[in-house]
């Protein structure tokens, strides 16, 4: 573990728009967990989106723009923590190259890039977390999402945690390194593609015998949420700093509130 | 709305089409699983496979930036071998130059071991309108050939087939041949291809192949194939004939033992293929068998184009078809709806470069980006980004639809306002939890059919996250 981590570091929490939109609880979650961990956190007011539509879609001018505002908005701090592999990952691996023709920009954007983390690996890594002490009783699958996997290098980091929760059994899913069909965008413009994906996770998912899914991408969860919701199947989805907040008692995603 | 950019564009009509293929989808279950399995396995056992992988990239890029220095060592070394070497700039040209040596040789029949470049400059159409026939000899291009396909994988041409389907297509072309019954076991489907085929290779006048490599330092042509069918067709024939897109071209046997080694383990998870042959020219005096001309026809079709652009790793393709094994957008709709004899992640980043956007406007855009193609890729291209940089220059052409183009402005114009984005987002936020809170999610969102067609939408709680958050730091002050 890092030894030279300042004793208070200053986190600027990312909620990202799903988060903020749809699942506030893991925003809330997580700013827990930071703060349990040792860190100083903000959030701050001038947050919106990492740019991801616009950036997959092809729209270079709007994903410009947006990672200007973010980049400005979170200058000031040691970290700053996402959690979202994919949102963190657009920050970490493509902003610079969005300013790869503008000096100032580009150091800039590196700079950001270096003090951002996706919330697991910053716990693990970072603040050097590698259990919490809460309860959760189930059978615990984790969703490997692609862009965390593949660009942050995200596997052994939440597996780490959620192995420390007590009564938590983890389960693995056969093709955990298999995208669930979500893809942002994606998701709406090949519906027909998308449910065939999603639907071989759900498949998936009911082999391993798993009473609960969890992740760290909100957007992956929704998307075997829904599809578990509309297929009438009862597998509890939370995202995954519910859990280590030790908020897994709450409804699950897609489920009725009390 | 631009019209490549609708609803019901080739791609999604064929896509929903094979969505909806009970046999297509058992088919396409076996391969993906069983392809990307076995390169697991094989990739596990070698230590030194990541190493090879990226001496692999090194190769391919060392000879894309000397090309020409290669391509004219190899020329040079083929005719010294005794060969011929032909340059084609395009499809047609490489037709027309083939054609040509098959009326030379007064060919009646051809036949073809696998070659993709064949398949990508439509060669069979061609001599087949100059009245000679052709015969596929790989068994799963044979087998496509029989139905009247084209191939759906660059390295299983028929993998979209089930057993069934193929017993049935023996049983109707083979039995004027004289095979009266159904063949239904695996070995037995094997023997049966053969023997016919054997009766074809005795007949033949010329042979086509492609080529997997091309050694410079030597003017050797490699081809690995698990049936031995390329061997047939290059030393049975009175002429042999090689098809090779130029940047086949390597420059020695030592590159050829690295890329060799990733080849066979990302394509099919072996160590090697049953099969790799080395031909370097024409039958020579002292030779027993061989063929008697020795044609090599490089063609460009597209590439040298590519050379300079955004798209220069795409040329360091094997045609390992591994991007395809991991695609789960190829497994669920298999390779037809591509439309063209590239599926999958490379060929969506190659068909528009070659055949433009006008009919292939989806293949890029039809991928969640999840970049499991790129991470087995042996040479190492960043095939997602590529697919991405294809979109980019989608939308600054505007081919990408006008009502996504005017949602995503919207959305970003909000999104660098964050303060008026919260506002706004407050009504839809409380909306959508009013209608769902009951079950948890809501059934249908006319903004986004496309999602509620076939999953619920989770209802959001009442407020979002950032004005709960502003809401508590007010209390706590």
């Amino acid at each position: 573990m890092p030894t030279d981590r300042p004793s208070r570091s200053r986190v600027g929490f990312f909620a990202t728009c799903l988060v903020d939109i749809m699942r506030p609880r893991v925003g809330f979650a997580s700013v827990e967990l930071l703060e349990q961990a040792g860190c100083v956190v903000d959030v701050p007011r001038n947050q919106s989106c990492c740019g991801q539509p616009a950036y997959n879609n092809g729209d270079e001018a709007n994903s410009v723009a947006i990672a200007r505002q973010v980049i400005q908005a979170f200058e000031n701090f040691d970290y700053v923590v996402l959690p979202s592999g994919s949102c963190a990952a657009m920050i970490i691996d493509h902003y610079p190259r969005l300013f790869r023709n503008e000096l100032g920009w580009l150091a800039r954007s590196r700079d950001l890039s270096a003090r951002t983390w996706e919330l697991t690996r910053f716990l693990v890594e970072v603040m050097g977390l590698d259990s919490v002490d809460v309860r959760y009783e189930g059978l615990c699958a984790y969703h490997d999402s692609c862009s965390g996997l593949r660009e942050l290098c995200i596997r052994k980091q939440p597996r780490k945690l959620l192995s420390s929760v007590k009564d938590l059994t983890i389960v693995e899913l056969q093709d955990r390194d298999v995208c669930c069909g979500f893809g942002g965008t994606f998701s709406i413009k090949y519906p027909e593609i998308s449910e065939r994906m999603v639907s071989n996770k759900v498949a998936d998912l009911e082999r391993s015998d798993a009473d609960t899914l969890t992740g760290g991408d909100l957007g992956c969860l929704l998307n075997i949420a829904g599809r578990l919701s509309r297929q009438g199947k009862v597998v509890k989805v939370l995202h995954i700093a519910e859990i280590l907040a030790g908020m897994g008692e709450n409804p699950g995603i897609g489920e009725a509130g009390p | 709305m631009n019209p490549a950019a609708g609803v019901n564009t080739a791609f999604r009509r064929k896509a929903r089409q094979a969505l909806a293929d009970p046999a297509l989808r058992q088919a396409m279950s076996r391969a993906g699983g069983g392809f990307a399995g076995a390169r697991r396995e094989a990739a596990g056992a070698l230590p030194e496979f990541d190493t090879l992988c990226d001496a692999a990239r090194d190769i391919k890029d060392h000879v894309l930036s000397h090309l020409d220095l290669y391509l004219e060592t190899y020329e040079r070394q083929t005719v010294e071998n005794g060969g011929q070497v032909h340059w084609a700039s395009t499809a047609e040209e490489a037709c027309a130059i083939i054609s040509r040596i098959c009326q030379r040789a007064d060919a009646r029949l051809v036949v073809k071991g696998k070659s993709m470049v064949s398949e990508e400059i439509g060669l069979n159409e061609v001599l087949e309108k100059n009245g000679i026939q052709v015969a596929e000899t790989d068994l799963g291009e044979y087998i496509i050939q029989l139905a009247g396909e084209t191939p759906s994988h660059i390295i299983a041409p028929a993998i979209h087939k089930t057993r069934d389907q193929i017993t049935e297509l023996f049983y109707q072309h083979h039995r004027e041949l004289g095979y009266g019954e159904r063949v239904t076991r695996r070995d037995a489907i094997v023997d049966e291809a053969r023997s016919v085929l054997r009766s074809v290779f005795s007949r033949a006048d010329v042979g086509i192949t492609g080529a997997n490599f091309l050694v410079a330092e030597t003017g050797a042509n490699v081809i690995v194939t698990n049936e031995g069918n390329g061997d047939l067709t290059s030393c049975l024939p009175r002429v042999q004939i090689i098809t090779a897109g130029i940047e086949k071209v390597i420059p020695s046997l030592d590159d050829l033992s690295v890329l060799l080694r990733v080849l066979g383990r990302s394509a099919t998870g072996q160590e090697m293929s049953a099969y790799t042959t080395l031909y370097s020219g024409p039958r020579r005096e002292a030779d027993e068998e061989g063929p008697e001309e020795y044609h090599v026809v490089l063609v460009d079709n597209g590439r040298s184009a590519m050379l300079a652009g955004d798209y220069r790793s795409m040329l360091r393709c094997i045609r390992c078809g591994a991007c395809l094994n991991h695609c789960p957008v190829y497994s669920a709709v298999g390779g037809h709806p591509y439309g063209w004899v590239y599926p999958g992640p490379m060929g969506s980043v190659l068909t528009p470069l070659v055949k433009g956007f006008d009919t292939s406007f989806d293949l890029p855009n039809a991928c969640t980006l999840n970049g499991r193609c790129s991470a087995v890729c042996p040479v190492r291209i960043p095939l997602s980004d590529l697919l991405r940089q294809h979109r980019v220059e989608q939308y600054r052409k505007r081919l990408y639809p006008l009502a996504g183009r005017v949602a995503l402005s919207a959305w970003s114009w909000l999104a660098r306002r964050p303060r008026l984005y919260q506002g706004v987002m407050a009504l839809p936020v409380w909306v959508m939890h009013r209608l769902g809170r009951q079950h948890g999610g809501l059934k249908r969102l006319l903004a986004i059919p496309g999602w509620t067609s076939s999953r619920d939408m989770p209802a959001p709680e009442s407020r979002t996250f950032l004005s709960q958050w502003q809401t508590r730091r007010e209390q706590d002050q």
